[in-house]
């Protein structure tokens, strides 16, 4: 390994412009003869619209253009679409109800666009927008999944009973067969609380149309340009892909809410054309956030366990309901199917599992994939009721999972997986020995010298990312491949620039991908620079999300390494006046192997270009090669998180008083980079666990949690330090070994925590978020009980 | 609209204001200085974290006439002579940020709570200090020692 390689912890190449304040964000960016956007939006849960008079509003100063549903009909601009199709288990297609880019006719959702203002400043927007009159006719609404099938509200006319499909997985008649000689059955029903993602840059827009090309151009707050872009052009049919140019410039974070195509960033762009061609600046308030970003999880299940006289597990049970909101966001539909239900066996050897969903409509904003995407709902089910039935059979509940863990692989589970790698006892154990698990008795008495409640939490997850091969996921639905592109091109001076598909909005792959080059072809990192998040720098890419960027991503430019080397080592051969197979590279160095002859990476760089020295018929000028990765198979980090909570029985306060994480990642490219990534998903989860939990009224549909007055987020004094650790079993489906990280730490956390309060209290549940008037709320009977 | 003057990171600037234009926008709009953001509408996020007259400031709740003949400094003040402040250094070090996005409100806080606390930051002060700026990437754990280093090095 050489400083800067691969396992090295170097320090992030784009620290400074941000230590600095010379990032550029979509809002920092001013384009000449610039206007302001601003959105009406809907005050109704669900309502028709009966009309839009924007006469007054037109005669304020300054204002520009106004926008409506019938503007948007007009010009044949399509609807938003959901790219994944899902079948119920009848056969029949998912119920897919209109989305169009400003309301027509009617709205569903509080926050629903119904109309775009531009002005010459964001205050004229703002104040024409107060000036549009709309009449609504109220219709009835539902905000509550549990409720909405059977709800009197219709949201869509495709959907009579909300429901947008049933679907289902695994052997029913084997799971039926495996709880029918079952020795002792776990029940359990869970929610998983609904969140808001709450990036700390909201989304942003600036759309422009040049009427000399008649191009198209979006600087967007986007995780995968090019399908923004794919999507623009296919689907909305502003313009075909070479007449469109989106960028991703610097992004402030998104955790899965910036990968969607949403309806603003699509209007503004559309509108510049019929304003002659100024940019449109469109920026969210936060409060246009909370509403209008697609939500996260979402989810009433009820799961069964059933294990045999042993503690052996022998089959699983899960029905769940899964919200959509009022239309189905870009990838809505494979969350809580695909990147769900196939994780449901966990780590664990679980002969036969049925799953059965149910995705349907309400009156809410959309719900798609946030940090984690259905994974963490899957190991919710499971790591809840691993641990439930593990109290009940009065076992251990570490050794319970380790009685039931996939020992040899691969393994084939019962929901389409097949887990390729991994050593789930070995987490285990080290992740008992660093949280000290044989003291927490002496911990737990400690605690109640305080007169506080000490309680411990398992959660042995495990996770799917780089969603793959592109022809499986076709067949099950996916409407796109999700392989990853990059091109590496070699400067006649030795210098490397990598373009790539992947987009970083925080996860440092400037950094990163340079110690991949650096390791490969012993080029100083400051001599690589990456590329990305412009679709007319990089030919196609399909974004970062489901923690792909590593596993996939990087694999691309490694192949794409791997075809430079071939090529530099012809022209160093033709050079060197040698065969092609005596030579060799190593560390940036060419060599002929039984010669002292040499050259380095930079003069076979040069002479690549000069290209003097070969035959240009034999070897073409240039250095500079490109591949498209598919993998073979998704990756499957794991790992075991434990975490230990103090409740104070007057209050009802939860402290995290000790968090261990340990995670297999296979092999690790910068160490500090991924503990950054677990410290932050973890205490997302824990967030969704003790504080975060968006709250929509019945009564009036309204957004009850629309500010961080409101929505509390996570605070530095929440949470507390972690004590990480990692193992390794190397992914063998790419051959850098790698698997995921960017979203373990949201995926094991919810219910390392939530175990944790529910021991801590000794009950059997607990709503998330935990916070202190629900845990107070819970100890009450049982303080009268006491008493 | 009347005219407003102050010092921004050392150096004189005027510029004409509506009444309700805030001192973020002022940075932002007028001089391009876009190092400071605006993540929030509730003063709760802590993104637009200024210092006036040497204090920590959230620039998204002043007003830019407020601050006329003000004394400003705002991230991309903080680095002097090319050389970057001691806090810059420790978030980068310490990998302290992601997305980059809360942290120019991050450090300019941590700058102001050395100057009101001193240089020894034990982990309990510096979580409460940090009620007011919200991150979403780093789960707080690096910019606790972030912080804890950059302010025994300031």
């Amino acid at each position: 390994m050489n400083d800067t390689g691969i396992g090295a912890r170097v320090r992030r190449k784009e620290d400074h412009r941000f230590i600095t304040g010379k990032g550029q964000y979509t809002d920092d960016i001013n384009l000449p003869k610039q206007i302001y956007a601003y959105f009406v939006r809907s005050p109704h849960a669900h309502a028709t619209i009966k009309s839009i008079n924007t006469a007054k509003a037109k005669k304020i100063p300054g204002v520009v253009g106004i926008f409506t549903g019938e503007d948007v009909a007009k010009d044949k601009l399509g609807g938003l679409i959901c790219g994944w199709m899902i079948h119920s288990k009848d056969g029949s297609p998912m119920k897919a109800g209109p989305h169009p880019v400003l309301a027509q006719g009617k709205v569903r959702y509080v926050g629903d666009h119904v109309a775009l203002v531009v002005a010459e400043t964001k205050e004229i927007a703002k104040a024409a927008a107060a000036a549009v009159q709309v009449s609504y006719s109220v219709l009835p609404h539902v905000v509550d999944v549990a409720d909405a099938m059977k709800s009197k509200a219709q949201i869509h006319e495709v959907a009579p009973d909300n429901r947008v499909f049933n679907w289902s997985i695994g052997d029913e008649a084997a799971t039926d067969a495996a709880f029918r000689n079952a020795a002792h059955v776990t029940r359990i029903d869970l929610v998983n609380n609904r969140l808001i993602p709450n990036a700390m840059e909201p989304r942003a827009a600036i759309g422009s149309y040049d009427t000399g090309s008649e191009n198209y151009t979006l600087y967007t707050t986007s995780q995968n340009p090019h399908v923004a872009r794919l999507v623009i052009s296919a689907f909305h049919g502003l313009a075909p892909e070479h007449k469109l140019r989106v960028i991703a410039p610097d992004v402030g974070g998104g955790f899965g809410s910036k990968i969607f195509i949403y309806a603003e960033e699509v209007a503004c762009v559309w509108a510049s054309k019929h304003i002659g061609g100024r940019p449109i600046k469109w920026t969210a308030e936060r409060s246009e956030s909370f509403l209008a970003d697609a939500h996260g999880r979402d989810h009433v299940t009820h799961a069964e366990l059933a294990t045999d006289a042993s503690g052996k597990i022998v089959g699983m049970k899960v029905h769940t309901k899964a919200a959509m909101g009022a239309y189905l966001s870009t990838f809505a539909s494979c969350v809580p199917t695909y990147l769900y239900a196939t994780l449901l066996s966990g780590q664990y050897n679980i002969p036969a599992i049925y799953a059965e969903v149910d995705a349907i409509y309400t009156n809410t904003a959309p719900v798609d994939a946030y940090r984690g995407a259905g994974r963490p709902e899957a190991t919710y089910v499971v790591e809840r009721i691993v641990e439930t039935a593990a109290r009940e059979l009065k076992m251990d509940p570490a050794e319970f999972r380790r009685r039931n863990f996939v020992t040899s692989f691969p393994h084939q589970t019962p929901v389409i997986m097949c887990y390729d790698a991994g050593d789930y006892a070995a987490a285990l154990d080290k992740a008992l020995e660093i949280g000290d698990y044989k003291n927490f008795g002496e911990r737990k008495a400690a605690s109640a010298r305080k007169g506080k409640l000490r309680g411990i939490g398992f959660s042995a997850y495990i996770e799917a990312c780089g969603i793959a091969p592109s022809a499986a996921i076709g067949s099950l639905g996916a409407g796109v491949g999700l392989w990853e592109s990059a091109e590496v091109r070699v400067n006649p001076v030795g210098t490397v620039e990598i373009l790539t598909g992947s987009h970083s909005h925080g996860q440092g792959h400037e950094t990163t991908f340079a110690q991949l080059v650096s390791d490969r072809l012993g080029v100083d990192i400051n001599n690589v620079s990456i590329v990305h998040g412009d679709t007319d720098k990089v030919q196609f890419g399909m974004g970062t999300y489901g923690s792909r960027s590593g596993a996939v991503g990087m694999t691309a430019i490694s192949k794409a390494l791997d075809k430079i080397e071939t090529k530099a080592k012809r022209v160093a051969a033709a050079v060197m006046e040698a065969a092609v197979d005596d030579v060799e590279f190593k560390n940036g160095t060419f060599t002929v192997k039984g010669t002292d002859k040499k050259m380095a990476f930079g003069e076979v760089a040069l002479s690549a270009y000069v290209a003097h020295k070969f035959n240009s018929a034999e070897i073409e000028p240039g250095l500079k090669e490109s591949a498209f990765h598919d993998p073979s198979n998704f990756v499957f980090p794991a790992g075991v998180h434990i975490c230990e909570v103090e409740v104070d029985a007057d209050t009802g306060v939860t402290t995290v008083a000790n968090y261990v994480a340990v995670d297999d990642f296979g092999n690790i490219i910068n160490p500090m980079i991924v503990e950054g990534q677990v410290h932050g998903g973890i205490v997302q989860g824990i967030g969704q666990a003790l504080a975060e939990g968006c709250v929509y009224d019945k009564e009036s549909g309204q957004l009850m949690t629309g500010s961080y007055m409101d929505y509390q987020m996570p605070r530095a004094a929440d949470v507390p330090s972690f004590k990480l650790d990692f193992t390794c079993t190397p992914c063998p489906s790419n051959p850098l070994g790698m698997k995921g990280c960017g979203e373990a730490g949201a995926i094991a956390s919810p219910a390392a925590v939530m175990n944790a309060v529910t021991d801590a209290l000794g009950v059997r549940d607990v709503p998330m978020p935990a916070t202190p008037q629900v845990v107070w709320k819970t100890m009450q009977p049982m303080k009268k009980a006491a008493e | 609209m009347p005219a407003i003057s102050m010092k921004v990171n050392g150096q004189a600037v005027c510029g004409e204001v509506e009444g309700r234009t805030l001192l973020v926008e002022f940075l932002r709009d007028k001089l391009g200085l876009t190092g400071t953001h605006v993540g929030c509408d509730t003063s709760q996020c802590g993104a637009c974290v200024v210092h006036v007259d040497g204090k920590a400031v959230k620039s998204c709740t002043a007003l830019a006439i407020a601050c006329a003949d003000a004394d400003v400094v705002t991230i991309e003040g903080l680095a002097k002579n090319g050389k970057l402040h001691p806090m810059q250094e420790a978030f980068r070090e310490h990998h302290g940020l992601q997305c980059g996005f809360c942290t120019p409100g991050m450090i300019m806080s941590a700058v102001d709570m050395v100057k009101r606390l001193g240089k020894k930051l034990d982990e309990d002060t510096i979580r409460h200090e940090l009620e007011g700026n919200i991150c979403r990437c780093t789960g707080y754990h690096n910019i606790v020692a972030a912080v804890k280093a950059g302010a025994a090095s300031m």
